[in-house]
C-alpha cells in the first residue's frame, strides 16, 4: 500500500504554484485604492476610495466601450449557443464521414493563435471590401465561442442516456416535442454554463478584436480601452477600477459555470 | 368497434418531419450540420484562405500598393535577417516558455491528481480554472504592477537586500532593461504566468489516468520514489505534457499584447503582423508572417498526434 501522504516538498511546490497563480491578481485590487496616480509605487503611499467615484462620474470615455463589449458578447454568445448546440447534437451518437475533420474545424479557432484568426478575418474583410463595424467584431467572437458551447453541450449529451429520447418517441412525441420537453431541460444547465463561458471569453477578448474592430473610436471595446490605458496611462487607479469590473465579469461566470456542471465528468471550462 | 392502428396518425408537419428523420437519419444530420458548417466554413476557412491568398501577393515598394499577382517574393522577405530574427526570437521564447510551464505545472498537476481529495480536489480545480479564465488583460496589467521599478518586487528585493540579484539579471547581455518590466525576463515571466494553467489541466488529466496499482507494482519491484517518477509516472504523463505544450507553444507564438506592454519592445511574430497590417499597411507581408505559426503548429500537431497527445485533451 502506498502512502497517501504527500512528501512535504511536493505539497509546498503545489501550494506555492497555486499562490503564484492567484497573488498577482490581488494587487489589482490593492492598487485601485492607492493615492498615487502616476506610478506603481509599492507600498501605496495612502489609501482612498475616490477612484471608484471618479470612474463612475468623471470618465465618460469608459461607458461606450462597456456597452459595446456587452452588446458584442451578448450577440456572439447567442450565435454560439445556436451553432454550438447544433454541432453537438450532430456529433453525438452518429458516426459519419468527415466527423474527425469537423471536430478539428471547431477546435481550430482556439487552437491556432488569436493573431491568426484576427489577421485571417482582417484579410477577408480586405479582400471582400467589408467595412469594419460591430458585426465584424461579432463575426470573429462567435467563431471562437462556438467551441466553448460545443464542449459543454457534447459532454452533457454523451452522458445523457439515449433511452429517454426513445421513451419520448414511444409516448408519441415528435422530434420537436422531444427536443423541447426532454432534451432541452436536460441540457439546460450545460448550455447555461457554456453560454456564460462564451460570454466571459467574448467580453474579455482583445487579440482578435483589434483586427476586426477597425480604428474608429466607436469600435472600441472595453478590453481595447484598457489596452490603450496600459500603453498611454492616465489616472492609473481608474484603470484598476475598470480592471476589477472586467475581472468580475469573467470570474463570476466561470464560478457559476463550475457549480452548474459540477458532479459530472464534464465540468465546464476544461480548455479555454 | 374499430381497431386502432399500432402507429399513431401523423398530426401535422412536425410529425411528418419526424418520420422523415427516423427513416433517413442523414437528413436530420445534414440539417443540424449545415448552419454551423456554413459559418465555420465561410467565415473561418474562408478567412484563412484569404490570408493565404494575400500572403502570395506583394507590395510595390515605391507606390505602396498591393500587387495582386502570384509571387513568392513576400515569403522571401521573411528570410531577410531583420525578419528572420523575429521568427527565431519568437520560436525560442515559445520553447522556453513551454519548458518552464511544464516544470512549474508538474507539482501542481501531480498533487491535484494523486493526493488532493474531496474539498481540496475542488479547490485545486477551481484554483487552476479561475486564473485560466480570468481576464487576460487584467493579468498582464497585474504583472506591470509587479515588475515596475518602484513596484512590489523591487520593494521586496530592497527590504531583503537582494536588489543585486535583479540588477545582476538585468545586466546580462541580451536581457538588459531599466527594470524587469522593460527586460525580456519580464516578457518571459508574464508568458509563463499567463499560459501556466493551460499546461496544468491536460497534465493533470493524464496523471489521473495513471492507475495506483502501477505505482504500487513499481514500489513492490523495489523502485525508489525517484525511479518510479522517472520510469513510470513521467512517461505516462508525457501525452498530457505534449497536449499542454500545444497550448503554451501556440499561444506564445501568436501573442502580441504581452511583448508590447512588458519587455524591451523587441519584435515578435504577432507584433510584426499587427504593425505590418496597421501602420505599415503591408498586408501581404503581415499575412506571410501569420502563415509561419500556422505551419509550425501544423507540424507540431502532427508530431503530437503521433505521440498520442490528443487522447489527453
Amino acid at each position: 500500500m502506498l502512502s497517501d501522504r504527500s512528501p512535504f516538498s511536493l505539497r509546498a511546490a503545489a501550494v506555492g504554484g497555486l499562490l503564484f497563480l492567484h497573488l498577482p491578481i490581488l494587487l489589482i485590487f490593492l492598487y485601485a485604492f492607492t493615492t498615487e496616480e502616476r506610478s506603481f509605487q509599492f507600498p501605496p503611499p495612502g489609501l482612498t476610495t475616490q477612484w471608484f467615484g471618479v470612474a463612475w462620474n468623471d470618465r465618460p470615455d469608459i461607458w461606450p466601450p462597456l456597452w459595446l463589449s456587452l452588446k458584442v458578447a451578448t450577440i456572439a454568445t447567442a450565435i454560439a449557443l445556436v451553432l454550438g448546440t447544433l454541432v453537438a447534437a450532430a456529433m453525438t451518437r452518429t458516426a459519419f464521414f468527415g466527423r474527425e475533420q469537423i471536430s478539428l474545424l471547431i477546435l481550430l479557432p482556439i487552437a491556432l493563435p488569436g493573431v491568426i484568426t484576427g489577421m485571417a478575418l482582417r484579410s477577408a474583410f480586405g479582400v471582400m471590401d467589408i467595412p469594419f463595424s460591430v458585426w465584424t467584431i461579432v463575426l470573429g467572437h462567435a467563431t471562437f465561442c462556438i467551441v466553448i458551447v460545443y464542449n459543454n453541450a457534447v459532454a452533457r449529451l454523451r452522458r445523457l442516456s439515449g433511452g429517454i429520447m426513445e421513451a419520448s418517441a414511444d409516448l408519441g412525441a415528435n422530434a420537436f416535442q422531444t427536443f423541447r420537453h426532454v432534451l432541452l431541460p436536460n441540457m439546460g444547465s450545460a448550455l447555461l454554463a457554456g453560454g456564460m463561458l462564451a460570454f466571459a471569453l467574448s467580453f474579455d477578448e482583445v487579440i482578435v478584436t483589434i483586427f476586426t474592430a477597425g480604428s474608429g473610436a466607436e469600435a472600441k471595446t472595453l478590453p481595447i480601452w484598457m489596452l490603450d490605458e496600459l500603453i498611454r496611462p492616465r489616472q492609473r487607479p481608474v484603470t484598476n477600477v475598470v480592471a476589477i469590473v472586467v475581472f468580475a465579469a469573467t470570474f463570476l461566470p466561470i464560478l457559476a459555470a463550475y457549480y452548474l456542471t459540477r458532479g459530472g465528468s464534464e465540468t465546464a471550462g476544461m480548455g479555454k | 368497434m374499430t381497431t386502432a392502428s399500432a402507429i399513431l396518425p401523423a398530426r401535422g408537419l412536425a410529425d411528418h418531419l419526424t418520420a422523415v428523420f427516423w427513416r433517413h437519419p442523414r437528413v436530420l444530420l445534414a440539417l443540424l450540420l449545415t448552419p454551423p458548417l456554413l459559418w465555420l466554413g465561410v467565415v473561418y476557412l474562408g478567412s484563412l484562405a484569404a490570408l493565404l491568398l494575400q500572403s502570395f501577393y506583394s507590395i510595390d515598394e515605391f507606390s505602396g500598393v498591393v500587387k495582386e499577382e502570384f509571387t513568392l517574393k513576400t515569403y522571401g522577405e521573411l528570410l531577410r535577417p531583420s525578419n528572420f530574427d523575429i521568427l527565431v526570437r519568437t520560436v525560442t521564447m515559445a520553447a522556453l516558455v513551454t519548458l518552464a510551464c511544464a516544470i512549474l505545472a508538474f507539482p501542481i498537476a501531480y498533487y491535484a491528481a494523486r493526493y488532493a481529495k474531496g474539498h481540496w480536489k475542488a479547490a485545486f480545480y477551481l484554483g487552476v480554472m479561475l486564473p485560466l479564465w480570468s481576464s487576460y488583460l487584467v493579468k498582464v496589467y497585474a504583472w506591470k504592477l509587479i515588475l515596475a521599478k518602484e513596484g512590489i518586487l523591487g520593494w521586496a528585493a530592497e527590504r531583503t537586500h537582494t536588489s543585486w540579484i535583479i540588477d545582476g539579471l538585468l545586466s546580462i547581455p541580451g536581457l538588459e532593461g531599466s527594470s524587469l518590466s522593460t527586460s525580456p525576463i519580464g516578457t518571459f515571466a508574464v508568458f509563463v504566468y499567463i499560459w501556466l494553467p493551460y499546461m496544468i489541466l491536460p497534465m493533470q488529466a493524464a496523471l489521473e489516468r495513471v492507475p495506483n496499482s502501477m505505482l504500487e507494482a513499481s514500489a513492490d519491484l523495489g523502485a525508489t520514489r525517484a525511479q518510479t517518477l522517472r520510469t513510470v509516472i513521467l512517461p505516462l504523463a508525457l501525452p498530457g505534457v505534449i497536449a499542454g505544450s500545444i497550448f503554451t507553444f501556440s499561444l506564445t507564438l501568436g501573442d502580441y499584447i504581452i511583448p508590447q506592454i512588458i519587455g524591451n519592445s523587441a519584435n515578435f511574430i504577432g507584433m510584426a503582423v499587427y504593425q505590418l497590417q496597421g501602420t505599415a499597411g503591408n498586408i501581404p507581408l503581415a499575412a506571410a508572417f501569420a502563415v509561419v505559426p500556422i505551419a509550425i503548429m501544423l507540424i507540431y500537431l502532427a508530431i503530437a498526434r503521433r505521440m498520442g497527445a490528443f487522447d489527453a485533451l
